[in-house]
């Protein structure tokens, strides 16, 4: 079993955690402005790279609060965890 | 019940595919090796007349999740565009063994879905009556039927989430995965299929919105047509490409037991508890349950999974308790927001899509081949993919088959 590190409460194990699939997605600005096609974009379609992806978590047994982290996908190494308000990590 | 473990599998075979090296070019050139890549090339050969085809794999032939799925075959999907394509692929699993002129090992013992509660029941019941309505065989059973079916299923009142039904595809059942893998390989080779493994595609020639060959780790390829058939990694290999795919892929975990007596007559599934259980030929315990809830290429899921799984197998075979776990691994399965395939043509003039089978598309091979070859020959959609477009994405015109296919496979 992974062990997360939750930024508030530290390494806790995998079932503690729910999964939020990719970070950094944006609610549209201006919903109505959408084309078909923008819709679409925003509501079916993700990144899902081989290698670090920027992805949601939420401490649900535990603080209950949601942070972000990078994770290699094919290691499943977390490479940063970060807020939720903070930008992606650059990461070497 | 006094026949030996294995008795019935048949002789290994001396003659499986030649090894041959890449040519310069090919009229059509298949990406992965699977069983999808391997079934389309066949039905390219043999129905469409295309025999300059080569199969490229990374690794070895039928070494990805053909060779690691739960070989579960049915046709009881919900909606007219799933039944259309899977009972297409049945009938053809159906006179395989023939076709091939090689042993599969199609059992056709039946598939038990599993009711647990009041809405499992009342949407089984639909589907049973969508079924039939397609001309797919299914039956709504009782618990007492359940018994009967599969005695060793635990129907007592008792238990936390009590048996309360199920339905029942008698035609459905399992497949050696491996010799369906080779029995298309085999019989492809002999049509004159180039099929080369240890051969990673690495890029696409396209010219003028047009696809003229591959890169690959053995060179640059023409090709006159390129079909994807990558499975897991589909959306790498489309990047490639410049194909932006709506899929998430997954780890999906598999396991078996030690070998036991004949005990499982059936295939039983249960969505709702989340695990699936048949017995090999062999007579090893297949299970499986749902995929990991994290993205990821690592061939390997978590621990929490096969302890639910487990978990909820006890529960509804208490005879298990004592059968000993032998090995566990996993697959990496690309899954879409409809939980339906992405089949067709693409923006890249003469490069097709196969993508996005999920959990399920084994029991596709055969009439994913057939359809898939017809449209890379014809260059227009086959009319059993053609509601899996990637513009449906956009049109709205989803077939959703989540909560309507029971169990995720
Ligand atoms: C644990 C598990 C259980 C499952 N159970 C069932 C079940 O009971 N019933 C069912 O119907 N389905 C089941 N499935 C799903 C089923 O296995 C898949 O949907 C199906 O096998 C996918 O098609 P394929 O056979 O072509 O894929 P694969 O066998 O994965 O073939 C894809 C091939 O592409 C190759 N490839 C990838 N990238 C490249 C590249 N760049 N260059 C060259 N080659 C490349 C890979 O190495 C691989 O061999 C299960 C899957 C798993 C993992
Ligand atoms: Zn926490």
């Amino acid at each position: 079993m992974q062990l997360i590190p939750c930024p508030w409460c530290g390494p806790r194990e995998e079932t503690e955690f729910h999964y939020g699939g990719q970070a950094h997605i944006g609610y549209p600005q201006d919903p109505s402005a959408l084309s078909d096609e923008e819709w679409a974009r925003f509501l079916f379609f993700r990144a899902n790279p081989e290698g670090p992806f920027a992805e949601r978590w939420s401490h649900s047994a535990g603080c209950r609060r949601w942070f972000n982290a990078v994770r290699d996908t094919r290691t499943h190494d977390l490479l940063a965890v970060y807020r939720i308000d903070e930008p992606r990590p650059v990461i070497s | 019940m006094s026949r030996a473990p294995g008795a019935d599998l048949p002789e290994d075979p001396d003659f499986l595919w030649d090894n041959p090296d890449p040519k310069p070019a090919y009229d059509v050139v298949i990406v992965g090796g699977g069983g999808h890549g391997l079934a389309t090339a066949y039905y390219l050969a043999k129905v469409q007349g295309i025999t300059n085809v080569a199969v490229l794999e990374k690794g070895w032939l039928g070494g990805g999740n053909m060779a690691r799925n739960t070989t579960i075959i049915r046709s009881n999907y919900l909606w007219d565009e799933s039944s259309g394509i899977y009972e297409h692929s049945l009938k053809l699993w159906e006179g395989l063994e023939d076709e091939l002129d090689y042993p599969i090992l199609f059992s056709q013992r039946g598939v038990l879905n599993l009711a647990h509660g009041l809405q499992d029941v009342r949407d089984s019941v639909r589907r049973v009556n969508a079924n039939r309505l397609n001309g797919i065989d299914a039956e709504w059973v009782d618990p007492g039927q359940v018994k009967e079916l599969c005695p060793i299923v635990n129907t007592s009142p008792d238990v936390r989430y009590p048996v309360l039904g199920g339905t029942y595809q008698p035609r459905a059942g399992i497949a050696k995965h491996d010799y369906v893998a080779w029995g298309f390989a085999r019989a492809a080779t002999v049509l004159g299929v180039d099929l080369i493994q240890n051969c990673e595609v690495t890029g696409f020639e396209i010219v003028r919105g047009r696809i003229a060959g591959v890169e690959t780790s053995r060179g640059r390829i023409a090709a006159g047509r390129v079909a994807l058939c990558a499975a897991g990694h589909s959306s790498v290999v489309g990047a490639l490409a410049g194909l932006e795919l709506p899929l998430a892929s997954h780890p999906l975990q598999a396991l078996v037991s030690e070998l036991l007596e004949p005990v499982h007559p059936t295939v039983v599934m249960s969505n709702a508890v989340h695990v699936y259980v048949s017995q090999a030929h062999k007579g090893e315990l297949v299970m499986g349950a749902g995929v990991d809830s994290y993205q990821g290429y690592g061939r390997r899921g978590s621990f929490h999974i096969i302890e639910d799984q487990m978990a909820a197998a006890l529960e509804l075979f208490p005879i298990f308790a004592r059968a000993h776990l032998l090995r566990t691994w996993a697959g990496i399965v690309d899954v879409t927001p409809d939980a339906s395939p992405i089949v067709g043509l693409t923006p890249v003039q003469g490069l097709y899509l196969n993508c996005g089978w999920g959990t399920g598309g084994f029991k596709a091979t055969p009439g994913l081949g057939d359809c898939f070859a017809h449209t890379i020959a014809k260059d227009k959609p086959h009319p059993h993919v053609e509601p899996f477009t990637l513009e449906r994405f956009v049109t709205g015109a989803l077939v959703d088959e989540h909560g309507a296919a029971a169990v995720a496979h």
